[in-house]
């Protein structure tokens, strides 16, 4: 017995020995270590192109000699859609890989338990694609900060025109979970502010990715709505839209609203069966005609050859940009303070122009596109478009300092 | 809603409802001749999906077009059927006389090969099927528009129930299989090959799947999610109507969809001053309807008892206590694992794993204490986890419990929770019973998920964090000690007269209630204790994580749980310790080597399932029995091959 533990103690010696000679030696030129975390298997649509945008940044960077004189490097890693793995990926790239940046989430429910793992860890941690307004606000906390436009953003986008239109009976359809029922929340909040003699005449929450679309069209067009706000997405989508085509409650008579449908992920897979009278916010990559944008098209077919963009290529990118520009602006020092100091009011660039991550709430005021759909070729796309600047779709100051707890 | 409102949403419903017996048919089709509870259904479907797009986007163009797109459904169909003929040849065949459930395992690394196999031929975009040919439209009908393809659907259903009718009951090989429903044995002894007629119906199984999901095309688009949805109704309606029989199958599928219509048509109504939004229940509605059929009915609508099972492994021996090396390998692994946190420079990650295994190990040793020794086989362990886990939370969070109350309350809000449920539970048996604990668990889940003001909603809850007292690695020692505890706990229980109570009232029922034991109450009260453990479990998981979301409640959980039993072996005790490990510690470990590591996990487990039919826990077994009786071992095969 003597005898191991003694041979276990020159063996963890000797380890930590090697451990402790090589970091010495390695200390100089280190790359800036990102881990990111993201549901790689069970989003394989947005994280193809969300991996590929990130790499392409990186790539980038370190062409031109890195940030602070140290190259970037990316580890990423799949929570597999959970919670509990995704805490756990953390730990690890913390623990493990001695990342210096933790970045990442898409679901919402993940990036919620990112957002207090940081808050816990006392870690600056960026979270990149979950939409849940409540990662900024209710729960938001100094150290985190989130890129992507929110829920509320999004349908803050629809709300000027949704007023324009004039009519009082709407119907709602959204999937039941956070995302859905807080989006028709804001929307019916923001209506009635703007328009208060406005009725909402029948909700539909299908569970998400099990609609029933039939009796869903049916159920909305009988309840005789003038127009239609939509939160669905993916296979719900393409379902409530071909039967609502069958069924004739889409068409010339039905203006619908509807968040993310632009997005090329959820866009794409309706071929040419796109709904005549819908506005939308998304992602029309193909059309784009800012230098900066057509700079990054022209960069990302490059390297990866003519394929579809994503939005998740943009928001991979601009994650990389983002972390680049905070570390560049904290003079390459990556610890919590310094990073959370960098980030308070960073001005960094993205494909879209200018973004700056608010000291108020640590969200970037990232706009998004909002148009009209047609179809083109045999393909959906987005027409008479106009870009929603982050800033003007954000509540007043006053409201966000109600919504989020002091630190 | 009017009345011709409702009767239009009764005719949407008759459309799903034929979609859905579809799916459901063949996997009654398939229990009730070979007994396996077949996982990979679902992605029989979804294949079903994405084969009949390939060939349509072929065939379905020109002037040929209607006979293109009807060939290539048909075709699509036959191509899933020779997929199924494949797997039972070359996997199912080889585990029949595995324990009960282990066929399970395997279906379950199927479910994620042929996902990441569709991932790699058809890509993670969804795929929209043309419409078919001259149906593209409407009619109109109560004054409204119906999509002329649902006429189809409509039809479609009862003709396959029609014909599965005749086909079993006026052929001779209809004879032949439902005579193996009822005694495959005396079949065998008849001289029937039997290997060929489990290919057949198997085959047929997923050919009706595959059917299913091609017929689904001109309604939905094929999408690599579609599997585990799809599997989850086909359990339902098949438990509904009574496992093995098809009628049952079709007026299950009649009631649930007409109900889900129903509830859809309602929408929001005020009660009182109550606001119920009927919308939102379908998220559940399949479960509740499940629940209270089973309550009434325990073997479905149109289901008869089971018939005794004579081809599964043979009843497992008695449990003998552990010899003297075997406290010795406890001890070793015991403090192998209390050395973890020392390794914090050289190996920093095996504490933060083995956190994790910690909590899995608990989960399952008390999932695997009522389906092992209990013989209760639940589909919904995860319920109690829940609980515990949310169950702690809330204490915390809003009854400002301090923590280490809330860890000892928690767990018993898990174990009145496996009371109530329980109590309905143990009334059934088998696969019954299995699935009215998935019930059960997804009642919780869908209520979890909803209630916004207390749970979180499907976002969850934060902030849970253990005392600052016992951050870092305390907080594994606690774990580690628990979990050591509770382990010793259960097992000392097995070998009270409680347990030997429990293992009488599983092998014979009959004669343990002769010698005076009531099985139901015992049963019931190792329900309970099963929950307390599953919920504390849970509770720990919520301090490790600090947060904690519906996840916790999902079926994927239950299913983790079976899978772990099931691959550590269900007839040793040191089964769910070793499945657990190894489990959590293998997947984390693929997550990481590429990028299609379901398909990697799902082939390692195919492989171990060959390789150790009787569990992981069993190979010791094995190898001793090869030892000590090589030539034995080696007649049993002979004379297996003979039979």
């Amino acid at each position: 017995m003597i005898k191991k533990v003694s041979f276990m103690r020159v063996l963890l010696s000797s380890l930590a020995a090697v451990g402790v000679l090589s970091s010495a030696a390695a200390m100089a030129e280190e790359p800036i270590k990102i881990g990111e975390i993201n549901s790689y298997k069970s989003q394989p649509v947005f994280t193809d192109g969300y991996k590929k945008g990130m790499q392409l940044a990186i790539d980038q960077i370190n062409a031109a000699g890195g940030v602070a004189g140290r190259k970037l490097e990316l580890i990423t890693r799949d929570d597999n859609a959970n919670p509990g793995e995704a805490i756990r990926q953390a730990e690890d790239l913390i623990t493990r890989e001695k990342v210096d940046i933790l970045a990442g989430a898409f679901y919402a429910h993940i990036g919620t338990a990112l957002t207090d793992y940081a808050k816990q860890k006392r870690r600056f941690t960026l979270i990149t694609e979950a939409l849940s307004d409540n990662i900024v606000w209710s729960v938001g906390n100094r150290y985190t900060f989130r890129l992507d436009a929110s829920t509320y953003m999004l349908v803050a986008s629809l709300v000027d025109d949704a007023v324009k239109l004039k009519k009082k009976r709407w119907a709602l359809i959204y999937p039941n979970y956070e995302f859905g029922t807080s989006a028709a929340n804001v929307f019916k909040k923001l209506m009635k502010q703007r328009q208060p003699d406005v009725e909402f005449v029948t909700e539909q929450a299908p569970p998400f990715g099990k609609i029933d679309a039939g009796s869903v069209v049916q159920a909305l067009s009988d309840a005789k709505p003038e127009a239609t706000f939509n939160a669905l997405f993916g296979t719900d989508l393409a379902q409530f839209v071909r039967e609502g085509t069958t069924r004739g409650f889409l068409g010339d008579n039905m203006p619908v609203y509807s968040i993310i449908t632009g997005q090329p992920e959820y866009l794409e897979p309706l071929r040419d069966e796109i709904p005549k009278n819908w506005v939308v916010t998304g992602y029309p990559w193909y059309s784009i005609k800012t230098p900066a944008h057509q700079t990054f098209l022209t960069e990302y077919q490059t390297k990866y050859g003519k394929e579809n963009l994503r939005f998740g290529s943009i928001i991979g990118y601009a994650t990389i940009k983002a972390i680049a520009a905070g570390v560049a602006a904290s003079g390459g020092k990556t610890d919590t303070e310094s990073m959370i100091k960098a980030f308070e009011g960073l001005e960094f660039d993205t494909p879209d122009g200018k973004t700056v991550f608010r000291k108020i709430d640590h969200q970037a005021t990232w706009g998004l596109y909002v148009g009209k759909l047609a179809v083109v070729d045999g393909k959906g796309v987005m027409v008479d478009y106009h870009f929603a600047p982050g800033d003007t779709l954000l509540p007043s100051d006053d409201e966000v300092r109600k919504l989020r707890p002091a630190d | 809603m009017d009345l011709y409102a409702l009767l239009a949403q009764l005719l949407n419903g008759l459309a799903e409802a034929s979609a859905l017996f579809l799916v459901a048919a063949g996997l009654s089709l398939i229990f009730g001749v070979s007994r396996i509870v077949n996982f990979a259904h679902g992605s029989f479907f979804m294949l079903g999906m994405y084969v009949a797009h390939s060939l349509i986007e072929r065939l379905g163009g020109g002037s040929w077009r209607v006979m293109g797109f009807w060939g290539a459904l048909l075709l699509a169909a036959l191509v899933v059927g020779l997929l199924g003929a494949l797997v039972e040849m070359l996997l199912l065949r080889r585990i029949y006389k595995a324990p009960e459930l282990f066929q399970l395992l395997a279906t379950f690394a199927l479910v994620l090969v042929f996902n990441d196999a569709a991932l790699w031929i058809w890509g993670p975009e969804d795929l929209l099927g043309r419409r078919a040919p001259g149906l593209a439209g409407a009619v109109q009908l109560f004054g409204r528009a119906y999509p002329s393809y649902n006429l189809v659907l409509i039809v479609v259903g009862p003709a396959i129930l029609g014909l599965l009718w005749v086909l079993l009951t006026r052929t001779r090989w209809g004879v032949m299989v439902r005579a193996a429903t009822h005694d495959r044995e005396m079949l065998g002894a008849l001289g029937v090959n039997q290997a060929w007629l489990f290919t057949g119906v198997f085959a047929l199984g997923c050919m009706l799947a595959g059917l299913g999901g091609a017929l689904q095309l001109p309604r939905e688009p094929a999408s690599l999610g579609r599997d585990l949805t799809t599997i989850g109704d086909a359990f339902v309606i098949v438990v509904v109507g009574g496992m093995g029989s098809i009628p049952g199958a079709y007026l299950a599928a009649l009631l649930i969809a007409e109900v889900k219509s129903i509830c859809i048509g309602l929408g929001t109504v005020q009660l009182a001053s109550i606001t119920i939004s009927f919308s939102k229940l379908t998220l559940v509605v399949e479960f509740l309807i499940m629940a209270v059929v089973l309550v009434v009915r325990p073997w479905g609508l149109l289901g008869r008892p089971q018939a005794t099972n004579r081809h599964a492994a043979p009843v497992e021996a008695p449990l003998r206590r552990g010899s003297g090396r075997y406290a010795v390998a406890i001890t070793v692994s015991l403090l192998a694992m209390a050395a973890l946190p020392l390794l914090n420079q050289s190996l920093p990650y095996a504490a933060v794993l083995g956190q994790d295994v910690l909590v899995a190990i608990l989960f399952v040793v008390s999932l695997h204490f009522m389906m092992g020794p209990g013989g209760m086989h639940s589909f919904g362990h995860a319920a109690y986890y829940g609980l515990g886990a949310y169950g702690a939370a809330i204490l915390v969070k809003a009854a400002g419990l301090p923590m280490p109350l809330a860890t000892l309350a928690a767990p018993l809000l898990a174990g009145l929770g496996a009371m109530l449920f329980g109590w309905f539970c143990v009334r059934l048996s088998g696969v019954y019973l299995a699935m009215l604990t998935l019930a059960f668990s997804q009642i919780v889940w869908s209520v979890v998920f909803q209630w916004d003001a207390v749970t979180g909603g499907s976002n969850g809850m934060i902030g849970i964090w253990p005392d600052e007292w016992l951050s870092g690695t305390r907080y594994y020692y606690l774990t580690l000690v628990i979990v050591a505890l509770s382990a010793y706990v259960l097992r000392r229980f097995l070998f009270a007269p409680f347990g030997y109570a429990l293992r009488a009232g599983r092998d014979s029922p009959l004669r343990a209630d002769a010698i005076g034991i009531d099985v139901k109450r015992v049963q019931w009260l190792a329900f309970v204790i099963a929950g307390v453990f599953g919920g504390l479990a849970g509770t720990i998981y919520v301090f490790s994580k600090g947060s904690v979301s519906p996840d916790v409640i999902s079926v994927g959980k239950s299913v983790d749980g079976l899978v772990m039993v099931l691959l550590g072996g269900i007839q040793a005790l040191t089964g769910p310790i070793i499945g657990a490990a190894v489990f959590g510690v293998l997947q984390d470990s693929v997550m990481r080597a590429t990028d299609y590591w379901r398909a990697l996990f799902g082939g390692i487990i195919l492989f171990l399932v060959l390789a150790f039919p009787q569990g992981l826990a069993g190979i010791s077994l094995q190898i001793r029995s090869w030892w000590q009786h090589p030539r034995m071992a080696m007649t049993a095969e002979r004379q297996e091959k003979l039979t």
